[in-house]
């Protein structure tokens, strides 16, 4: 029930090994502060694909190749051409006022959480055992036939269900889409206040926040009330 | 290689029987959007109700169908061993059935008051109930995750329906981002869950726990911690429940009713049975986290309620302090305990679901009357409305002779009988505290009538759905003195700027009452008639959930 009962070893890797490891690691690194620190966000999204490819190459020497693939192909290859678009059509001249940060104190206080969030995360991994020896129940796979039949193997037994029912999923988001882009534009009328007001419901126990909602509705956005939101 | 995969792959047994409530649910919004595709015109909101209506209906059948197989039979699993098939999951398949039927009806009520067409409510709000049914009946904690996801997307979606109210589409954004983080912190528990205990199914997990120890598991408890606040955001409990206020008040009030009844029926029941199948021998570790929640959450939620001027916000914190008392049975972890919480969580499904369809009338075209003015003399106004939703709320307070009241004592007594005298006598105080601003409601509703607004106006409750412009209300609401506030909002709308659109000037004579939509009347007067009869009546449904624990898998 429980194959992977065996240590495995943490370090026990060859020298070729580790100068990949070492090398696709500071690209992955090199790759996330890329992300964050580049002002063109064309080239925030390309930073991005250098540091998917790192992690695929990571992969690779896990001998996670389905994984690798699918980082390669879905990540690099779908996910950021649909940033890419999504840039595109917000203007990439547009520029971010970065420097006006409203809340200027985030910025250390998420640097110091995030060392917390690795330090505990690395504590957890490297103190687990159980009493039967093992620093983890999930070992090597049992046969060597490789991930990708194991992976299809579970997707048509074990997960069976889940996998199938993860439809449901694209069809909500269909209707959500659709739903979502019809109907009649308001926020651009008042959506500062709309904002604002928020804000201010946000506190909690507030009462003043909630005694008039909607006051900064305004009769045009009335007049499209009666408009009838029907499929075409 | 992979030769030998496929000879050696046996693909697995999936008892249709066991999961048909679900599928009655994911096929019905399929069906209904292949016939809004198809159909040549315009398909009036009844037909698309009456579908999720007949849609709610089946599986409601099913569910008692399966009941009636699991009862003697006894608890099992399916779809090798994806699915739990015991009292526990029929019996919320059956609430949430119910509960989809209710939502059929009000929502008819209320898109036809409000215009809005189409087919969208229905589809989402049936997979949206597929989704929570799955989390109840799931024996993985990756179909756990995926039943989560189902039933939040859909609810995020309905939360933004009315677009043509800003407050919907901050409702909607806010549950969304929060929501999202809250599935990823779930996510996570459930990967270091995995890597403490190598399965990610219920029982194997129980299975791996009660035949090792852990020299130090940190991995384990830093996952069930993390599993806890994802929990913890679904079903508003206190440090995770920012957004219940905010969300509840912008969304369209019939979908707060299902959201509150629906997203509690699915949060509850996978908490409940991860922590107590399978995490029951490490209790020690999570009960005081529970217990703690529990006293923050319960009063917390009494407190807050106290101070609100908008009555959805006001029950949104009122289902925060209901929240607290289905934890304080988890916290017992004992079959009493979680049979009391079943029991709880069955019929306040029904007690929410009621009151916020008598929110959605009493909140007129616009859905944004829900100032407490609006409910000042209502008896005299609409004696139909103010009796179901006094009931409501007295329910909803714990009132004897409701089922309300019987929900709160078998809370208290399991966690008397678990030695948990604290956590009692904490519940009891919020639930004093609690019928405060229950009470204040009613009495505003009987004794305020001071209004100017005279004459008590014919009662325009069932048949009013029929007449031609049936949903449709007069545009200016009636309001005492007291509601300045509401009456300036209005005030600032130029009656011109409504285009006399569906019925042509009715209601423009009778200024006073809301009308009633019969479906909405009758959704209200199911769940009204459910609370009070099971409430005098108690032993059918006190004996379903007894039984349905004991069935636990």
């Amino acid at each position: 029930m429980h194959p992977g009962l065996v240590p495995v070893p943490l370090l026990a890797t060859s020298l070729p090994d580790a100068i990949t490891f070492a090398v696709s690691a500071v690209i992955v690194i090199a790759g996330a502060i890329g992300v964050v620190v580049a002002r063109n966000p064309v080239h925030s999204a390309l930073m991005l694909v250098m540091t998917l490819f790192g992690v695929a190459v990571l992969f690779v020497e896990q001998r996670a190749d389905f994984l690798a693939a699918v980082q390669v192909i879905v990540y690099a290859g779908a996910i950021v051409v649909l940033f890419l678009f999504v840039i595109m059509l917000l203007g990439v001249d547009r520029r971010e006022a970065v420097s006006a940060d409203p809340l200027p104190w985030q910025r250390p206080l998420a640097l110091v959480l995030s060392f917390c969030a690795l330090g505990s995360v690395l504590a957890l991994g490297f103190s687990g055992a159980w009493s039967t020896g093992a620093a983890s129940v999930t070992g090597a796979l049992p046969h060597r036939a490789g991930d990708t039949a194991a992976l299809g193997k579970v997707v048509f037994t074990t997960y069976l269900l889940p996998f199938e029912v993860t439809a449901a999923l694209l069809v909500i988001a269909v209707v959500a889409a659709v739903l979502l882009v019809r109907v009649p534009q308001l926020r651009e009328q008042g959506g500062q206040a709309g904002a604002e007001r928020g804000g201010a419901a946000g506190l909690e126990g507030d009462p003043e926040a909630v005694s008039d909602p909607g006051v900064d509705g305004d009769p045009q956005g009335l007049g499209e009330r009666d408009r009838e939101v029907v499929p075409s | 290689m992979s030769l030998f995969f496929l000879s050696a792959l046996v693909l697995p047994k999936i008892a249709w029987s066991a999961i048909l409530p679900e599928l009655i649910l994911l096929a019905a919004p399929l069906v209904l959007l292949a016939v809004s595709a198809l159909s040549a015109r315009r398909l009036p909101t009844g037909v698309y109700a009456g579908g999720m209506g007949a849609a709610g209906l089946a599986s409601l059948g099913a569910s008692v169908w399966l009941w009636t197989q699991v009862t003697p039979h006894g608890a099992g699993t399916a779809v090798d061993g994806a699915i739990a098939v015991d009292g526990f999951s029929v019996l919320v398949m059956i609430l949430v059935s119910s509960v989809v039927v209710l939502a059929a009806l009000i929502g008819e009520g209320y898109l036809r008051r409000e215009g809005i067409g189409g087919p969208e409510y229905y589809v989402l709000a049936m997979f949206s109930a597929a989704g929570a049914m799955l989390m109840a009946s799931a024996d993985d904690l990756v179909l756990i995750f995926l039943g989560l996801e189902i039933m939040s997307i859909a609810l995020y979606v309905l939360a933004g329906l009315d677009a043509r109210r800003q407050g919907s589409g901050e409702a909607a954004m806010k549950y969304f981002l929060l929501g999202a983080f809250s599935s990823a912190i779930f996510l996570y528990g459930i990967a270091l869950v995995y890597g403490a205990t190598g399965s990610t199914n219920l029982p194997q997990i129980a299975d791996f726990l009660a035949h090792n120890v852990a020299s130090s598991d940190g991995l384990l408890l830093a996952g069930m911690a993390l599993l806890l606040v994802g929990f913890f955001f679904k079903i508003a409990a206190v440090p995770f429940h920012m957004w219940t206020p905010d969300v509840y008040q912008g969304s369209p009030t019939p979908v707060t009713g299902f959201m509150a009844a629906v997203a509690k029926a699915g949060g509850f029941a996978a908490l409940l049975r991860v922590f107590f199948a399978s995490f029951g021998l490490l209790r020690d570790d999570w009960q005081p986290v529970i217990w703690l929640v529990a006293v923050v959450t319960l009063l917390v939620g009494a407190v807050l309620a106290l101070v609100q001027r908008d009555v959805k916000r006001m029950l949104a914190y009122s289902s925060i302090n209901h929240a607290g008392f289905i934890l304080v049975g988890l916290e017992a972890a004992t079959t009493r305990g979680i049979a009391a919480s079943l029991y709880y969580l069955f019929v306040y499904g029904f007690m929410v679901v009621g009151t916020f369809a008598v929110v959605t009338v009493i909140a007129r075209r616009g859905d944004e009357a829900h100032d407490l003015g609006s409910y000042r003399g209502l008896a005299q106004r609409q004696p139909f409305l103010a009796a179901m939703l006094a009931l409501l709320l007295l329910a909803q307070a714990g009132v004897p002779l409701t089922t309300g009241f019987l929900a709160k004592l078998y809370i208290i007594s399991a966690a008397v009988e678990a030695h948990s005298y604290a956590l009692a006598v904490i519940a009891m105080v919020s639930a004093a505290i609690a019928a405060f601003f229950y009470l204040r409601v009613v009495v505003l509703m009987y004794a305020g009538a001071k209004s100017g607004v005279g004459l008590p106006a014919p009662l325009a409750a069932t048949g009013a759905g029929e007449g031609a412009g049936s949903g449709e209300l007069s545009p200016v609401a009636a309001y005492g003195p007291g509601a300045a506030s509401a009456a300036e909002l209005e005030g600032d709308r130029p009656e011109a700027s409504r285009p006399d659109g569906a019925g042509g000037g009715e209601g423009h004579g009778e200024p006073d009452a809301a009308g009633v939509p019969a479906t909405i009347a009758l959704a209200i007067a199911l769940c009204a008639g459910f609370t009070l009869l099971f409430g005098i009546w108690a032993q059918p449904v006190v004996e379903l959930a007894r039984q349905a624990t004991l069935l636990f898998h």
